[in-house]
């Protein structure tokens, strides 16, 4: 009795599997969480020539690329509330403001705003996250497979840089502090 | 674009001409595509002056591969602002690059770079006959400042934030998202083109973006959290040897 309960269970389940592939198909969203094994999706390049560029389906893939381009992504970015940023709200009255030291985790975040003739002459940091070489691996639940580290100041010895210039969250949490001293 | 714009040619045929051709392009896309000008085609588009049928090539291309990054990216490259506008130049900065890389490609020049406002096209190697050594800028520092060193040959590296001109970069899903969660999203990929835009898209996805990165073949990322912890995708490490 047991083997024929499991075998109709397994056709059943089977059944199951197929309608579930005919009904939901290609249109299954998919999951960004990497698996260990899984190919990497090749992307489209567009043709060496932008001119004429037009985008092509990529055939260097055993995954259908059409399938991760027009699916749905399970991805839901939390709003975060953050009280509107002070700057060039208002005037200041001239002096020099200290921000809250912010704590970066592995180092504090301090700016010094200098306020002239109502305006903002300059931000200066007093103390910014630095050299700390650790290098971990991390938050398995949140970056599966991912290797993280705490950044540290390399020497500047570089051809060129990439990036941009300032701040964060810390500085303008800092620089807020700092400007609503500096409100008059 | 109001960012500089950097070449440096390490070829025994290169000529000041070849720099001068490289900068007129350049000029020409910002005359074409600055949000910050009035007389620009962009800003005419904005005020609805254009209709798309009078667009020029270069912006009807400029919004097709728009269209097609939206696509690429689910979404999260948009270059439609929240206020209703458009603004490129998430997509142009990257495009313009590529393309002036290939000014001097034509011009049969193979070792050289080009860059404008920190993203990078990189060709051959440097003037020690090395790969090129770029250094991912530290998002916490005003001052020019690397965090980590990466040695490209032929690749194109662009990094993605918030802390340039203020919020540039919106989540096109969820526009009350801060962004803040990410401070900085660096992409090496084969070219500044896929690597500016999809740092564009990553980094507006938040945390999530370098899972995005690391499901896509050719292309590595950085991630950097408010924290100053990075996170890197699994084939991050061989650019960080020489």
């Amino acid at each position: 009795m047991k083997k024929v309960i499991l075998s109709s269970f397994l056709i059943f389940g089977f059944g199951a599997y197929i309608l579930h592939i005919r009904i939901l198909g290609t249109t299954a969203p998919v999951v960004l969480t990497p698996e260990p094994n899984k190919p990497k999706v090749a992307l489209s390049l567009p043709e060496y020539n932008l001119i004429t560029t037009e985008p092509k389906p990529s055939n260097t893939t055993t995954q259908n690329t059409t399938t991760t381009q027009t699916n749905p992504v399970i991805i839901n970015p939390k709003p975060v509330i953050v009280p509107p940023p002070v700057i060039n709200t208002g005037k200041y009255k001239n002096g020099t403001y200290t921000g809250d030291s912010i704590d970066a985790s592995y180092g504090y975040v301090q700016v010094k705003v200098i306020v002239s003739g109502g305006k903002i002459a300059d931000v200066q940091f007093l103390s910014y996250p630095d050299s700390r070489s650790t290098s971990v691996r991390i938050n398995s639940r949140a970056m599966p497979y991912l290797i993280s580290e705490a950044i540290s100041t390399q020497d500047s010895n570089v051809d060129a840089v990439s990036g941009a210039s300032f701040t964060s969250a810390a500085f303008n949490e800092s620089l807020s502090s700092a400007l609503s001293q500096a409100r008059t | 674009m109001g960012t500089p714009v950097i070449v440096e040619i390490h070829d025994d045929e290169s000529k000041p001409e070849l720099f001068e051709e490289v900068f007129d392009y350049f000029r020409y896309v910002d005359q074409k595509f600055s949000t910050y000008k009035d007389d620009s085609e962009i800003t005419a588009i904005n005020k609805k002056e254009i209709t798309e049928n009078n667009f020029s090539d270069d912006m009807k291309l400029v919004f097709k591969l728009s269209e097609e990054t939206k696509k690429i990216t689910n979404g999260y490259f948009d270059i439609l602002t929240p206020n209703g506008s458009y603004d490129p130049s998430g997509l142009v900065k990257g495009w313009s690059i590529f393309n002036a890389s290939h000014i001097l490609k034509n011009k049969g020049i193979k070792n050289f770079y080009v860059e404008a406002g920190g993203d990078i096209q990189v060709s051959g190697k440097n003037n020690k006959n090395e790969k090129w050594c770029i250094g991912i800028q530290n998002p916490f520092n005003k001052k020019r400042e690397v965090v980590k060193k990466v040695y490209l040959d032929d690749n194109g590296i662009a990094t993605s934030g918030n802390y340039v001109r203020g919020q540039h970069i919106y989540n096109p899903k969820n526009k009350n998202d801060k962004l803040d969660e990410i401070v900085s999203f660096t992409v090496i990929g084969p070219n500044i083109f896929e690597a500016d835009r999809l740092a564009t898209a990553a980094y507006a996805m938040g945390k999530e973006g370098i899972f995005f990165i690391e499901n896509l073949s050719d292309f590595e990322g950085y991630m950097i959290d408010k924290k100053g912890i990075a996170t890197m995708t699994t084939g991050f490490n061989k650019y960080t040897i020489i």
